[in-house]
């Protein structure tokens, strides 16, 4: 049984068909990335599974669980981290209390701090910077905050979308290390990437997605090889 | 350090000290406005009828006048402010102005002196102890703020929650329509247990009692300088609430939840943040303070109707504007500010003008204040959300 799986999935928003039968699964202890261009739909598919959309028809269904009417707290809990485009840094609660919020489902303060010392174990910037507002923060280090706070109520899946955005290249670098590293702990992800060569690099298996429809399914490594996606999203002839 | 930190202390009551600051700023930077004011017009016909009528230049009469007010304008402030504190919160959530905060704060009072004045039907308001006599009052504080509270969870759930996708001006309207289905109610509800639309509060304990802090020479007169224990306890009650809420909203878990979803629901829902449950607290405690509110308003000003939530309903939406809707330190000032402004108008205007226009003119300043800031100054005066830390 896969761990996440989508089944014919479409979404609107209002008359707008985002996604149009979106079928695709994520397997426990894998790294999927999803990539395409701009307004292909890959926020779409992470904000439908994660319940900030209800998906118009079709089913999401995350450890065999049918999701797709559940609002995105009762998700959340069920152990699928979602850390969104652009972040969604609280502005003017402290690194301290974005990270507690981070922990909103987590009742056991003993658990929290450890978690934190976790992420500032990760990321030791964000130590240094403990009390300061998060809208204060560059915007590296609240990529670096964003994930931190995504891993505090330790989720089953972890879906980052566009973690390298507006990042200097050695700043991708080390969230893509950071990405190999939870993996490697055991955490499962689905990466929803524009930077389609350094997703590819990371991840077992990638999807293609264009016009809310999926092209693509096939290993990182074949989708590297493959002409479309050397054109079309890795720059190459 | 506990991410949850137990109560702090200091964090408790560092706000009532600021609170305080302000409110002694403010009334000297309107009593100096006053003073010159009277300066100037003492050289004028207002200052020689003043000194033919009472052998008193302008100047001194409103000195000798000016602690009285400050010490009045505190008192309605105050309750603006807990007023106040109920729009400021939700707009801050929800980004939509609830119009019907000024009936749960109505339902608060009524609900409170109702239930001093059936304690008054079985004698037990009579022979109370001084004790017990502040023990009922709490108890109709209480009982107040619940039913208000509790009233504005329902009206949340049963008249905007369904209507949240819909454009901002169908909850707005839903919201009016709501304030006067519960004026009505309140005044059928009224009206046939007894036939009449209005309660008078019981009076009782030491609450009318004047505390004489002393008498101030006017010419050939003197005029009385003291506070009534009525005013004591509104101000000490808000004072103490008030101080409560900063904590809650800055130190506890909810709290921070609430901020959160202040700035961004999208991605507190991504939090496991109940968003509907934090919006459902965020009306509760403005339900809370309006009730309060009521109550305390009741207590000072004596008669209430089915319609005494409008004018300071309105009077704390303009302080909620003032202080920049969204943000509780501006709520908080604004109801100081504006309480304070409307009391001085209200006594000065009179003799400053000869007896034209007297303290049933008050109101202009009031409303001028919220067409001016939202002409000039639409973010109000501190200009941020309510987000951000009180």
């Amino acid at each position: 049984m896969s761990l996440l799986s989508l089944t014919d999935v479409h979404s609107f928003y209002g008359h707008i068909h985002a996604l149009k039968g979106i079928s695709l699964t994520v397997e426990e202890g894998e790294i999927v990335t999803l990539i395409g261009s701009n307004g292909a739909g890959k926020s779409t598919t992470l904000r439908t599974v994660s319940g900030l959309m209800h998906p118009g028809s079709g089913r999401v269904e995350f450890d065999g669980r049918d999701i797709s009417r559940m609002e995105p707290h009762a998700i959340v809990a069920a152990g699928l981290g979602h850390v969104p485009e652009g972040r969604g840094i609280f502005p003017t609660l402290t690194v301290r209390e974005n990270l507690e919020m981070g922990a909103f489902t987590v009742r056991d303060p003993e658990a929290v701090r450890e978690r934190m010392a976790y992420g500032f174990e990760l990321f030791p910037r964000l130590k240094e910077r403990i009390d300061q507002h998060g809208g204060t923060l560059s915007g590296g280090e609240q990529q670096m905050l964003a994930i931190a706070r995504g891993l505090m109520m330790q989720p089953r899946l972890l879906m980052l979308d566009e973690p390298s955005m507006g990042l200097a290249p050695v700043l991708v670098e080390l969230i893509f290390d950071i990405v190999t590293m939870l993996n490697d702990k055991g955490v499962t992800i689905l990466l929803v990437e524009q930077n389609a060569l350094m997703a590819l690099s990371v991840a077992h298996r990638g999807y293609v997605l264009q016009n809310g429809e999926l092209v693509l399914n096939d290993t990182a490594a074949n989708l590297r090889r493959d002409p479309l996606v050397r054109t079309a999203y890795l720059g190459m002839a | 350090m506990p991410p949850f930190a137990a109560v702090n202390i200091r964090e408790l009551i560092r706000p009532i000290g600021q609170l305080l600051l302000f409110s002694l700023g403010s009334a000297g930077v309107l009593s100096a406005l006053v003073l010159v004011l009277a300066l100037i017009l003492d050289q004028t016909a207002v200052g020689l009828h003043l000194h033919d009528r009472y052998n008193v230049s302008l100047a001194t009469y409103t000195l000798v006048n000016l602690p009285q007010v400050v010490i009045d304008g505190l008192t309605i402030g105050f309750v603006y402010a807990a007023i106040a504190l109920g729009y400021t919160m939700v707009y801050g959530v929800l980004e939509f102005i609830n119009f019907a905060h000024s009936e749960i704060f109505a339902v608060g009072a009524f609900v409170g002196v109702e239930l001093l004045i059936a304690l008054d039907h079985t004698g037990l308001l009579r022979s109370a102890s001084l004790g017990m006599a502040y023990a009922y009052l709490t108890l109709a504080l209480l009982m107040g703020m619940a039913a208000a509270g509790a009233l504005a969870v329902t009206v949340e759930r049963v008249a905007y929650r369904p209507l949240r996708g819909a454009a901002r001006l169908v909850p707005l309207i839903s919201a009016i329509g709501v304030s006067f289905l519960l004026q009505d109610v309140i005044r059928l509800v009224e009206g046939l247990t007894t036939g009449q639309f209005n309660r008078i509060m019981p009076t009782f304990g030491n609450f009318d009692r004047r505390i004489m802090l002393g008498r101030l020479a006017l010419g050939d007169t003197t005029v009385p300088l003291g506070i009534s224990v009525k005013s004591i306890i509104v101000i000490t009650a808000a004072v103490l609430m008030l101080a409560g809420l900063n904590y809650l909203v800055n130190a506890t878990r909810m709290g921070k939840a609430i901020r959160a979803v202040a700035q961004d629901r999208a991605t507190a829902s991504l939090m496991g943040i109940n968003v509907n449950r934090i919006i459902s607290l965020t009306f509760l405690i403005g339900g809370l303070l309006g009730g309060a509110a009521g109550v305390l308003y009741a207590l000072k000003f004596t008669r209430i109707d089915p319609f005494v939530g409008f004018f300071p309903g309105l009077k704390a939406f303009t302080a909620a504007v003032l202080g920049g809707i969204g943000n509780l330190t501006g709520a908080l000032l604004g109801g100081i500010v504006l309480g304070m402004l409307e009391t001085f108008a209200g006594s000065f205007l009179g003799v400053f003008t000869m007896g034209a226009a007297g303290s049933e003119y008050k109101d202009i300043f009031a409303f001028s204040i919220l067409i001016l800031v939202l002409v000039f100054r639409p973010q109000g005066l501190m200009g941020r959300h309510v987000g951000q830390k009180a």
